[in-house]
């Protein structure tokens, strides 16, 4: 699970993809998340800092990480797309 | 997808975008240093018509006042009294009316010759599909008139037409998507065996429509040989995004400048009014190929559509330079200063970067211009 390395996240959240010119908004979290795997972290280590820093529980997590990574591989903004 | 997108976790909110947010990915394209002194030059421009379906024109004509080697004196050449170009004196010197190329090249040629009488022109860039023909045809015609054009051989010109796109993509090894022209009505009922709904329906020059029954064809026949005449092009719809390159051929195989943009906003007649530079290598190996096997001579627009599974199928290659130029200009490339240089027989280093993920979006404006001016074209063809 690796993010396309050409991929532009600014620290707004705004996400663009110079291959096909579109661009997408994150919310804070989508950054953080998009950010920790862009420095190449682990599912496991995303879910270890974010449960430190925010009050959420381990399903919760599972179900938002599992969202948004589905939706990484739908707009193809991942390399390979291997579900943990 | 062509608007931004949310990838979101559930239930959270989306935030608004800065304005400032940036979305920096750039291959940056040094600015070509000043030079001392500028050449004059007189160019002469046609396609001043910047409407909603914009010819080259006006955008030529941005980017040559912008070259930092020529100090163009430009002469814009009108079809038609309200193109808005004419009425743009900062950017056109002078504007003469011209006859339709479908008056005959003799005319055409014959008013040129009046032109360049009292302008003495450099070089001409023509920028309407539909008077190249006229105008490579008349080469050496020009030559002899000291007027120095850059543009595609006739071959070149003949062999990518739509009508014939088939046989291109088999020659130079690109794919392209099915098609065959049709002369008549009574053709659109055997187009079943070979094509499935739906299918592109285009004109030779212009326009093209999505149809999903015959009788819609049928309809977007009568409507497109009422402009165009025939062939009508029918083709395979391939589901996907469209992406374009604005490119520029040295006539040997060398690729000048090539710019792939993909069309972020589009008008109901299908043209960009926002695009955005993109970094696809794909899209430029592909370009480079095209130039390099047919040896291109001149500007070019290359019309793909990307799929899904990343296939590439060319839809039309544009023979001249596209309304959209001057974002390639924006983006590092001036693309019709280069092709000016080409014509001069200036040596010309080819461009090697662009910057990506540089924008253009289009405005109407609203223009007060006086009766007398309208008149003066009408009355005596030049302004």
């Amino acid at each position: 699970m690796k993010i396309k390395k050409n991929i532009a996240v600014s620290e707004n959240g705004f996400v663009f993809d110079p291959t096909t010119g579109d661009s997408y908004s994150l919310n804070e979290i989508g950054t953080e998340f998009l950010n920790l795997m862009k420095a190449g972290k682990s599912k496991e280590k995303i879910q270890k800092e974010i449960m430190n820093k925010y009050d959420v529980d381990e399903i919760t997590f599972e179900k938002s990480f599992h969202d948004f990574i589905k939706m990484l591989a739908t707009y193809q903004l991942i390399e390979d797309h291997e579900e943990k | 997808m062509k608007k931004n997108k949310t990838a979101i976790p559930p239930g959270k909110v989306k935030k608004p975008v800065s304005s400032k947010s940036k979305a920096v990915l750039t291959q940056a394209s040094p600015k070509p240093k000043p030079s001392r002194k500028r050449i004059k030059i007189t160019i002469a421009v046609t396609g001043l018509n910047n409407t909603d379906n914009p010819g080259p024109g006006i955008p030529v004509i941005r980017s040559l006042r912008e070259s930092k080697i020529f100090e163009p004196r430009i002469i814009g050449l009108a079809y038609e009294n309200l193109e808005p170009g004419i009425y743009m004196r900062d950017h056109v010197d002078k504007v003469y009316q011209m006859p339709y190329p479908s008056a005959g090249t003799d005319l055409l040629i014959s008013r040129l010759e009046y032109i360049n009488s009292v302008e003495k022109i450099d070089v001409l860039i023509p920028n309407f599909d539909a008077e190249l023909y006229s105008f490579m045809k008349s080469s050496a015609k020009l030559k002899k008139m000291g007027i120095k054009t850059f543009l595609p051989t006739l071959e070149q010109f003949e062999e990518r037409h739509k009508a014939v796109l088939s046989e291109y993509g088999k020659k130079y090894g690109i794919s392209v998507p099915k098609s065959t022209p049709i002369y008549s009505v009574s053709e659109v009922y055997n187009l079943s065996r070979d094509f499935e709904f739906p299918v592109l329906v285009k004109g030779k020059y212009y326009d093209a429509y999505i149809a999903y029954n015959n009788e819609q064809i049928i309809n977007y026949f009568n409507k497109i040989t009422s402009k165009w005449g025939v062939p009508v092009i029918i083709q395979e719809f391939i589901k996907g995004t469209e992406v374009n390159v604005i490119a520029l051929g040295d006539g040997k195989g060398k690729t000048i400048g090539a710019v792939p943009m993909r069309k972020q906003y589009i008008t109901d007649k299908g043209k960009a009014w926002g695009g955005i530079t993109i970094d696809d290598k794909q899209l430029l190996k592909i370009t480079r190929d095209v130039i390099s096997k047919t040896k291109w001579r001149g500007g070019m627009e290359l019309e793909m559509i990307k799929t899904t599974n990343n296939e590439y199928f060319l839809l039309e290659i544009n023979p001249r330079i596209p309304a959209w130029v001057y974002l390639a200009v924006g983006a590092g490339q001036n693309i019709p200063e280069a092709l000016v240089k080409l014509a001069m027989g200036m040596p010309v280093m080819p461009y090697t970067e662009y910057e990506v993920a540089k924008m253009f979006v289009r405005y109407s404006y609203d223009m007060i211009c006086d009766i007398k001016t309208f008149e003066k074209l009408s009355t005596t063809g030049e302004l």
